[in-house]
């Protein structure tokens, strides 16, 4: 089962290496991980994915928790809630069928080109990590990815359900 | 406002927070505390002669006293020798606070000289650690370490301080803090009540009912509360290595040890129980056995500080979060309340059954024996002494003092349980001496622990520590003998040889070239004696060799795999 963590704990040196290296020390398995400050400067958010069966994950968040950075912690996949990623895709562009095939895909994946030069076209896009992956396997095939980065799942609850110290 | 350089601040702070004693060694990145430490005017520090044995001891101290042991040691091997007596006292929970130098911080990453991550190294055994960026935050560092080293599951934390910090000629000011509160930290104290009520009415219900008492209970020093408990509905107890001494070894409920080495009565008592209230433990694989075949009838009730202990290996029916000195009195309350008694028959049942168990006798052994059996070495010093504090190594005689031992009070009992560390023994056993200077601290240990941290006999003999020193001297490292006779085949690699044997040193001579006295017992007629001659020289270190059966083994032992009811009891007969 995938889980989405979210982690609230004080933003000083030391503390994410806590969170990661808890991880490894107990075996558990991180998919994606981002980190950074929220509003409150003192504060930072992470978001980290990872697979475990209920108890796994509740040993998760139970241990998470025990760290003393740590502030809040929350399963966002136990109730609904938005994720998203961000992929920036270098692609081989050198003739204009190529050029018009990139900026096709682009646009029916809700995606931007950022960054151009004579061969190469850098893409953006956002979306859930399944979106990013249908893009990546179906761009695969008629483009050739030079180089790509993912920014790891960020999310948020729906609704009212908010994590603040 | 007074004006104090980093290293006064150590002292002071470690005065203000109450500290008597801190175990240490001194080295170039702690030269500045050590300045400061010799015009302590309260502060005591004893030297110990290796850094992990700073650490162990400042473990004794904490465990035999509830309060906060303090290790002082420097940069680099400094702390990396005492990484295994961090991790001994995370694995245990014993409330300590590690203060290591550091190098400069500009420095610092540079692979200075005795430069080490200790941060990093520390990271995954403590409870909590920082690294002081300057003399300012000092005090708060300081105050917040004791609060995290002694409340909720204590642990030891480490303080690193960069020798600049320390710095003897940049003063700052000096106020240490009265109270403290971490927004990221508030242990649970009081248990749910809900939870409490269920709890309590399985309680008064169930037929075959089982305390299991785990350290936690004496950590919560919530010994008279649990006996209370368990007087109350006459529920037969067993107990975790931890937790020995939590329930009196002399009280007629107690069934002994559960476990790997348990009685058979009190693995039996946990396999057929209907209930089991398990208090401050964490249903550690030497206690269950397989999990999967750990107490099948049973509805467990798990109370315990740690909310991550609840439901790590076992789960549990019942969780309950909460100190236990806060959990047992809101459960005597909501027995009160509820108006529930026990059982009317005082679970006529299911004590007659217990005693059947009983009858099986599973620690006698052979005592016409022409070789003396470590059994009746531990039986022998608890019939010589008078409420001693008993510290043991790790191995088999820790099995033997555990299960032949009748501890009848709390902080009583101090071996390395959850890391099995041997050397710990000895220095761990200072450290309860430096603690408590009238009490008769006996610590036993054998021809392989002893030898991981002999040097501290000059620690002992600098402060006069006046220990006894039982070593079963067994010519073998046991307890993997043990295991290669009964797994296998009888392979003794590298734990009996004829060479490890002829290399043993005269351990008679040994303590008296530190200058204590030894002494070596060979036959079973001269135990007694022996034994009476070494705790009346009151005032000296005495070192006794005890030359025992190299041949006997621990039993009951769990068979592995099986449930808590699967057990060799000696070498021919199982319960399979």
């Amino acid at each position: 089962m995938r889980h989405v963590i979210s982690v609230l704990l004080d933003n000083e040196s030391g503390a994410l290496s806590r969170v990661v290296g808890l991880f490894s020390q107990r075996n558990y398995n991180i998919e994606t991980l981002t980190v950074a400050p929220t509003d409150d400067v003192t504060l930072s958010r992470i978001t980290i994915v990872t697979k475990g069966d209920d108890e796994q994950v509740e040993q998760i968040t139970k241990q998470l928790h025990k760290l003393i950075n740590v502030l809040k912690v929350c399963d966002l996949a136990d109730a609904p809630f938005v994720e998203r990623e961000i992929l920036l895709a270098k692609c081989r562009a050198a003739t204009p069928e190529i050029r018009a095939e990139i900026c096709s895909l682009t646009d029916i994946f809700r995606g931007q080109i950022v960054d151009v030069t004579s061969e190469l076209y850098t893409i953006q896009m956002v979306g859930s990590s399944d979106k990013i992956d249908a893009f990546i396997s179906t761009a695969g095939k008629t483009i050739e990815l030079i180089e790509v980065v993912r920014s790891g799942v960020c999310g948020i609850a729906r609704g009212e359900r908010a994590l603040r110290a | 406002m007074e004006k104090l350089s980093g290293a006064q601040m150590v002292v002071r702070a470690l005065e203000d927070e109450g500290v008597e004693m801190v175990f240490g060694y001194p080295g170039g990145a702690v030269i500045d505390i050590y300045d400061a430490l010799y015009s302590a005017k309260k502060l005591r520090h004893v030297l110990v002669r290796h850094e992990q044995a700073a650490v162990h001891a400042a473990d004794g101290y904490a465990r035999c006293t509830g309060k906060v042991g303090v290790a002082l040691a420097t940069s680099g091997p400094g702390a990396t020798n005492c990484i295994t007596g961090i991790a001994t006292a995370y694995m245990d929970s014993v409330p300590m606070v590690i203060i290591t130098g550091q190098v400069g911080k500009p420095l610092i990453g540079s692979d200075a000289f005795q430069e080490v991550d200790t941060v990093g190294i520390t990271r995954p055994i403590v409870k909590h650690s920082f690294l002081c960026s300057s003399a300012a935050e000092l005090p708060l560092i300081i105050k917040k370490a004791f609060y995290l080293a002694s409340t909720g599951r204590p642990g030891p934390v480490l303080v690193d301080i960069p020798k600049d910090v320390q710095n003897p000629r940049n003063l700052f000011d000096y106020e240490y803090p009265k109270e403290i509160s971490m927004r990221s930290y508030n242990p649970t104290r009081l248990g749910h009540k809900g939870q409490i009520k269920r709890a309590v009415k399985l309680l008064a219900e169930a037929r075959k009912p089982v305390l299991y008492a785990g350290g936690g209970i004496i950590l919560a020093n919530a010994s008279e509360q649990v006996r209370a408990l368990a007087a109350k509905f006459r529920m037969p107890v067993v107990s975790s290595l931890m937790g020995l001494g939590a329930v009196s070894g002399h009280d007629e409920k107690f069934l002994g040890m559960l476990g790997m080495h348990g009685t058979y009565e009190a693995n039996m008592a946990m396999h057929h129980a209907d209930l089991v209230l398990a208090v401050g433990t964490r249903f550690s694989d030497r206690s269950t056995n397989n999990v999967s075949k750990f107490c099948p009838e049973a509805k467990i009730i798990h109370i315990d500080v740690d909310p991550a202990s609840i439901s790590k290996t076992v789960r549990v029916d019942i969780p309950i979060v909460g100190s236990i000195d806060m959990v047992i009195p809101q459960m005597m309350g909501d027995i009160e309340e509820l108006g529930l008694k026990p059982a009317a028959d005082g679970l006529a049942d299911w004590w007659s059954q217990i005693s059947t168990w009983r009858q099986k006798n599973c620690l006698a052994y052979d005592r016409s024996s022409s070789l003396i059996k470590p059994q009746a070495v531990v039986e022998a010093v608890d019939r010589l002494t008078e409420d001693p504090v008993v510290v043991s190594d790790v191995g088999q005689h820790q099995m033997f003092v555990a299960q032949h031992f009748k501890f009848d009070k709390p902080r009583k009992w101090l071996n390395s349980g959850g890391l099995g560390t041997m050397g710990y023994g000895l220095p761990a056993a200072a450290g309860a001496q430096a603690a408590l200077p009238g009490a008769q601290v006996v610590c036993f240990t054998s021809d392989g622990s002893v030898q991981m941290n002999i040097q501290e006999l000059a620690t002992c003999m600098e402060y006069r520590l006046p220990l006894k020193i039982i070593i079963l001297n067994n010519n073998a490292l046991g307890m993997v003998k043990q295991w290669q006779k009964l797994f296998y085949e009888g392979r003794l690699s590298q734990t009996c040889s004829p060479e490890y044997i002829s290399s043993l040193p005269d351990f008679v001579k040994l303590a008296e070239a530190y200058g204590h006295v030894g002494m070596r017992i060979t036959r079973p007629d001269e135990l007694e004696d022996g034994l009476r001659k070494a705790f009346a020289m009151k005032d000296r270190l005495v070192l006794v060799e005890v030359l025992t059966d190299p041949e006997e083994l621990v039993y009951p032992m769990t068979i592995n795999g099986g449930a808590m009811c699967d057990m060799r009891l000696n070498d021919t007969e199982t319960t399979l």
